[in-house]
């Protein structure tokens, strides 16, 4: 995968063969659909997290193809892409939830710290801890709230004692903006809460473990309108303090969101840029086409 | 070529971003109508159709209202991004400069009926010889800004913005003509005013036509061209940009 930088008006290791524009529709986006080289930097200064040539098989079918991406600190980047296209397998990858499907196999580097997260001597607990994951059907456990949420720090060894618990505890509620709703309640089980209120107590149970990165993968498919603006402000706010990586099918959601976003295209990055130039003026024609609504 | 406004899977939004279009060419048609009426009752002293270009210019405005109401409702309905953005944004500008040269049009009528009304003697060929240059090429920029929005044409809208000195110059060597007319008999001073209140509202429509020009640029290729000079266009051609 080779990385074409229109941001400085630098095209690097870009094919001369290849006939930017041939194909373009109305003579907008200046990448045509035959390029599938990523446009843009795929780049951050002092990145979180930097993967190199992101490699997934399952069994022999290959879904995700030399990816290079950064995530940087204090960002949400945003995933998007046509199902299949391999945003969710490259969100997995970025704290091995690949590991645990039979026949996966991931190659590639992901730098996080200095260390490659692939390495065999980096134990996945303690990683998923640092890279925290929510997914798209809340999944609470069948415990209290309060366990929900001290489940967490109590086996990763983060409270000493009962009253650093508790702390933890309301701390995680306050940040993900449940306490308030809850904490009159804490020992009710977690499964009790609406829709939104679970998804936001699994973020709470992620911020418990003090995370530096937060994946989140199709975080309010299943969520209504109130519930999901409450967590998109909830992902405004916790950018403060966390990089964020979300995938999402909902364009407008990444628009909202993200300060970056990335398309993903049958296993290839296609496009990488500012959310504000994604979605006024796209590079690439196939970015274009799939934000446009004129996919297929 | 994949028309711009084409290929989207929910085909409605096709329709609903073509008819937008169409829109705003049968407004830009009914425009360039007014300003061409407008110009003919000046120069062929005929008050009945300066009367008429007033009459009529209610219509534009109820098209303007029509329009941004369709735009905000598509942007509401589709929440459009990228080109179909840049489509809806584009039209909901030129909307704006088509009805404001539609004023302009007004301007030149009701001047024509102060000018052929009043109980002095008619105005010289002399003194109107300048409204019909620059009205000629105020009409031809108009003609042109509605062609480039009606075929998508990003570089001859380039074209137009370069060329677009021609009528700023005009201007001035109109405005230092009949200064030299006037020191000559100040008599004149009554019709002068009126004709360089024409002058100046044709130097705006040219201005608005540029606008709409700019704006095609921007929805082609996603470049903001305003308030920049391109490249080969004469910074020294006296250009006001006043509705820039």
């Amino acid at each position: 995968m080779q990385t074409i930088e229109l941001s400085g008006d630098v095209m690097t290791e870009a094919e001369n063969t290849q006939e930017f524009g041939a194909e373009k529709a109305g003579g907008t986006a200046t990448v045509s659909r035959d390029v599938r080289q990523t446009v843009g930097d795929v780049t951050v200064n002092m990145p979180r997290m930097r993967c190199k040539q992101i490699n997934v098989y399952y069994g022999d079918k290959q879904a995700i193809k030399d990816i290079n991406l950064d995530i940087g600190r204090n960002e949400v980047v945003a995933m998007i892409g046509p199902s299949g296209c391999g945003k969710s397998t490259f969100l997995r990858c970025l704290n091995r939830m690949n590991d645990t499907i039979d026949g996966c196999r991931v190659t590639g580097e992901i730098m996080m710290d200095g260390e490659d997260i692939n390495s065999n001597s980096i134990d996945v607990v303690p990683l998923r801890a640092q890279v925290g994951i929510v997914f798209q059907k809340p999944n609470p456990f069948p415990k209290s709230i309060y366990e929900n949420i001290a489940f967490g720090p109590r086996i990763h060894g983060l409270a000493k004692d009962k009253a650093e618990l508790d702390e933890i505890v309301e701390t995680s509620l306050k940040r993900a903006g449940l306490w308030e709703e809850v904490k009159d309640r804490l020992d009710q089980p977690g499964t009790g809460l609406s829709g939104g209120q679970q998804q936001r107590l699994c973020i709470a149970r992620t911020i418990a473990v003090n995370p530096e990165v937060i994946l989140m993968d199709e975080p309010c498919s299943a969520l209504d309108p109130i519930a999901t603006a409450k967590i998109e402000e909830l992902i405004d706010e916790l950018r403060q303090e966390y990089s964020i990586a979300i995938v999402t099918h909902s364009m407008q959601q990444a628009a909202r969101v993200s300060q970056r976003t990335a398309y993903f295209h049958l296993g290839d990055l296609i496009e990488v840029g500012e959310t504000k130039q994604i979605f006024t003026n796209p590079r690439h024609q196939l970015t274009e086409d799939y934000i446009t609504g004129r996919f297929g | 070529m994949v028309q711009p406004m084409e290929g989207h899977t929910v085909q409605r939004f096709d329709g609903e971003l073509s008819n937008l279009h169409l829109m705003i060419l049968e407004m830009g048609g009914l425009v360039l109508d007014q300003v061409n009426a407008a110009l003919r009752a000046l120069r062929e002293k005929d008050i009945a159709a300066a009367h008429l270009v007033i009459r009529r210019e209610p219509r534009i405005d109820a098209m303007e209202v029509n329009l941004d109401n369709e735009v905000v409702t598509v942007i509401a309905r589709r929440c459009p991004v990228a080109r179909d953005l840049r489509i809806t944004t584009a039209i909901s500008k030129a909307v704006t400069d088509l009805e404001r040269v539609a004023d302009e049009a007004a301007r030149i009528a009701h001047l024509t009926i102060s000018i052929y009304d009043s109980e002095s003697s008619d105005p010289s060929s002399h003194l109107l010889r300048d409204t019909i240059n620059m009205g000629k090429l105020s009409v031809v920029m108009l003609t042109d800004a509605l062609d480039v929005f009606d075929t998508l044409n990003a570089e001859k809208a380039e074209m137009m913005i370069k060329n677009h000195g021609e009528l700023d110059a005009e201007f001035q060597s109109s405005l230092r003509r009949l200064t030299t007319f006037l020191l000559e008999d100040a008599r004149n001073i009554g019709h002068t005013v009126n004709i360089v209140l024409i002058l100046k509202a044709l130097e705006r429509i040219g201005d608005h036509a540029r606008n709409i020009a700019e704006y095609v640029i921007y929805l082609i290729k996603g470049e903001d061209v305003r308030h920049q000079q391109l490249e080969n266009d004469d910074p020294a051609s006296g250009s006001t940009d006043s509705d820039q």
